[in-house]
C-alpha cells in the first residue's frame, strides 16, 4: 500500500476489524518496526523524529487509569513535555498551552478535577487535550469516538476542525465510527489488509456507506467490490 | 560528623537516646523513599516489584557473607542487577507481569539459602537483613541510608515527569519521544536503591511493605498525583515515626511495627473515607430524589453491569 498525507488535510481511516488498522497506525507512530517498506513522517524515519511535539497522538480511551489519582491538567500537562526540556518545569507558554487544550475540548471548568471523576466521553476529551497540548502538525487517533457522548462528540468534532483551518494540521482518524466529524472530512481510505479505496467521502457514501456509523454497512460494501 | 548532630538533639522520649535517633534518622528517610517509589510502581501495576528485588537483595547479603565484603554494599549491586533483570524480562516479552517477578522472587532467596550455607555464617547472621535492625543502625550506616535517599529523591526530581507520564501511558510517551526505556530502567535502580536503603529499617522480608501501604492509603485521599506523593511520603513517615515509638514502647520488633503502624493507618483512611463518603452522598442527595424500587423486574440480572452514564 501506498499513501502520503499532505499538510491541512482531514483524513479517516476506516475497515473491519482485523483488517490491519491499527498496526498501520502504529507503524505511522513509530511504535512498531514495519517487516517491509518504509514510512516517512515529516520525511523521516517515525523512530528516529526528532521533534515528537509535531505529532499528536489519541489512544483508545481505555489507557486512562480508573483508579488514578491525577487531575485534568496534570494528564494534559504530559502532553507538552514533547515540546520543552522534560527535566525542566513548565513555563509560562507551557502553562498557557496547556490551558488552551483544556479550553478547546470544553473542559476548561474541570481542570483541577481528578480524571477518574469523569464520564467516559470527558475522559476522552481530556486525551485529546493532551495531544493537542503540544501544537502538533500531525494528530493521530484511535478510535476516539467509540462509545462518547452526542455532546462530547460534538466537542471532540468542533476542536479537530479547529486544528485543521485555524492551525493548518494535518488529522489521521481511525474509527469503526466517524460519529459527528464525518461530514468534515477531506478524505476517507478503506482499509482491509491493503487500502482498497482512497478518496472524498462522497464517493464512499453514494456506494451505499453511511459515515456516521459503518459498522454494518461497510463489510457488505466489501463484500461487494471483492 | 552524623554522630555528633544527633548525639545534640534534645529529643523527647522515646527518641531521647542516640541510638533511637540514628534509628529515626533512618526510618524518617525510608518513610520518605520508599513511598515516592511506590507511587510510580502501584501506578505502574508492579507493587511488588520491592518484594522481588528484596529477595535478591537477601542473596547479595549472603553473597558479601560468602565473599567477606560489606553485605550492603554487595546486597546494593546485586539488587540493581536483579531489578534491570526483571525489567528487561518484561521488556522483551520473556516473562510477562508478575511472572518476572516470580523468577527473581524465587531464584534470589534460593541463591540466598544457598550462599548463606556455603559461607559458613550461620543463619543468626542473616537474620537482621531479613527483618531489620534498625535500633543497631551506626552513624556510617546513616550516612550511607542518607547518601540512597538523596540520591533517589534528586532522580526523582529530574526524571519524575517523563515517569509519570510514561505509567500513565507508555504508547503516548513514546509518540511523544520521552525517554521511556530509561525511565523504566532508572525505576527499577531506585526500586533496587530504596530496598538496600530500607533493608536495615525493616528488613527484606517487609521493605515492599512501605513502599505500597502508604500509597494505598494516599490514592484513597489524593486528588491530584502530586497529592499522591506528598500524602504518601507523609503516611511513611508518620508510620515510620509512630512503629519506631511503639517499638520502644511496647518492646516489639521495630520492623514489623512500622508496617502494623503503616496497616493501621491504611485502615484508618479507607474506614474514615467510606464513612465520610457516604454522609456527604447522604447529605447531597435531595429527599425527591430517592428511589423507591416497586418492581424487581425492572433490574438487570443479577450481576449484569449497567454501564457508565456518558456527559
Amino acid at each position: 500500500m501506498s499513501f502520503t498525507l499532505p499538510r491541512g488535510q482531514f483524513a479517516a481511516l476506516v475497515g473491519p476489524n482485523g483488517s490491519g488498522k491499527s498496526t498501520l497506525l502504529r507503524v505511522l507512530l513509530g511504535l512498531l518496526r514495519p517487516t517491509a517498506g518504509t514510512v516517512r513522517c515529516f520525511g523521516m524515519d517515525p523512530r528516529r523524529l526528532v521533534e515528537r511535539g509535531r505529532v499528536g497522538y489519541v489512544p483508545q480511551r481505555r489507557v486512562l487509569a480508573p483508579d488514578l489519582p491525577a487531575t485534568v491538567a496534570e494528564v494534559v500537562g504530559t502532553g507538552r513535555l514533547a515540546r520543552r526540556r522534560w527535566w525542566r518545569g513548565p513555563q509560562s507558554e507551557d502553562r498557557a498551552a496547556i490551558a488552551h487544550a483544556i479550553e478547546a475540548v470544553g473542559l476548561g471548568a474541570a481542570t483541577r478535577r481528578p480524571v477518574r471523576e469523569l464520564s467516559g466521553g470527558q475522559q476522552q476529551r481530556v486525551l485529546i487535550a493532551r495531544a493537542l497540548a503540544s501544537d502538533p502538525e500531525l494528530l493521530v487517533l484511535d478510535e476516539p469516538v467509540a462509545g462518547v457522548d452526542a455532546e462530547s462528540q460534538q466537542l471532540f468534532r468542533d476542536s479537530l476542525v479547529h486544528l485543521v483551518r485555524e492551525h493548518g494540521a494535518a488529522i489521521l482518524l481511525v474509527s469503526h465510527e466517524l460519529g459527528a466529524v464525518a461530514d468534515d472530512l477531506d478524505r476517507v481510505m478503506v482499509m482491509k489488509r491493503t487500502i482498497v479505496f482512497d478518496g472524498p467521502p462522497d464517493e464512499l457514501v453514494a456506494g451505499g456507506v453511511s459515515l456516521g456509523v459503518h459498522r454494518d454497512d461497510l463489510p457488505l460494501w466489501l463484500e461487494g467490490i471483492e | 560528623m552524623t554522630e555528633a548532630l544527633l548525639a545534640t538533639l534534645p529529643l523527647p522520649w522515646p527518641f531521647d537516646r542516640e541510638y533511637m535517633q540514628l534509628a529515626l534518622g533512618a526510618a524518617v528517610v525510608v518513610g520518605v523513599c520508599a513511598p515516592l517509589i511506590g507511587v510510580f510502581l502501584v501506578q505502574k501495576k508492579m507493587a511488588l516489584m520491592g518484594d522481588g528485588v528484596g529477595h535478591l537483595a537477601f542473596a547479595g547479603v549472603a553473597a558479601g557473607l560468602l565473599l567477606e565484603v560489606a553485605p550492603l554494599w554487595s546486597a546494593l549491586v546485586v539488587a540493581i542487577i536483579g531489578a534491570l533483570a526483571i525489567d528487561w524480562l518484561q521488556r522483551r516479552g520473556r516473562a510477562t507481569g508478575d511472572l518476572a517477578l516470580a523468577l527473581v522472587f524465587y531464584g534470589g532467596i534460593a541463591l540466598g539459602v544457598v550462599l548463606v550455607s556455603r559461607s559458613g555464617a550461620g543463619s543468626l547472621s542473616v537474620v537482621e537483613y531479613l527483618f531489620g535492625s534498625i535500633l543497631t543502625v551506626t552513624p556510617q550506616d546513616l550516612g550511607l541510608i542518607a547518601g540512597l535517599g538523596i540520591a533517589i529523591v534528586t532522580m526523582l526530581a529530574l526524571f519524575g515527569r517523563p515517569l509519570f507520564a510514561a505509567v500513565l501511558d507508555e504508547d503516548a510517551a513514546r509518540v511523544a519521544g520521552l525517554p521511556v526505556d530509561a525511565t523504566s530502567a532508572l525505576l527499577s535502580v531506585l526500586t533496587a536503591v530504596t530496598v538496600v536503603a530500607a533493608m536495615r529499617v525493616v528488613g527484606v522480608l517487609l521493605v515492599a511493605a512501605l513502599m505500597v501501604l502508604p500509597v494505598a492509603s494516599s490514592r484513597l485521599l489524593a486528588r491530584s498525583f502530586r497529592g499522591t506523593l506528598v500524602i504518601a511520603v507523609l503516611v511513611g513517615v508518620l508510620s515510620a515515626v509512630v512503629g519506631l515509638a511503639g517499638a520502644r514502647a511496647w518492646g516489639s520488633a521495630p520492623g514489623g511495627t512500622i508496617v502494623l503502624a503503616a496497616t493501621a493507618c491504611f485502615g484508618i483512611v479507607a474506614v474514615g473515607t467510606t464513612t465520610v463518603g457516604d454522609a456527604g452522598r447522604r447529605r447531597r442527595t435531595p429527599p425527591d430524589m430517592l428511589i423507591d424500587v416497586q418492581n424487581p423486574g425492572a433490574l438487570p440480572p443479577h450481576g449484569q453491569q449497567t454501564g457508565r452514564t456518558e456527559g
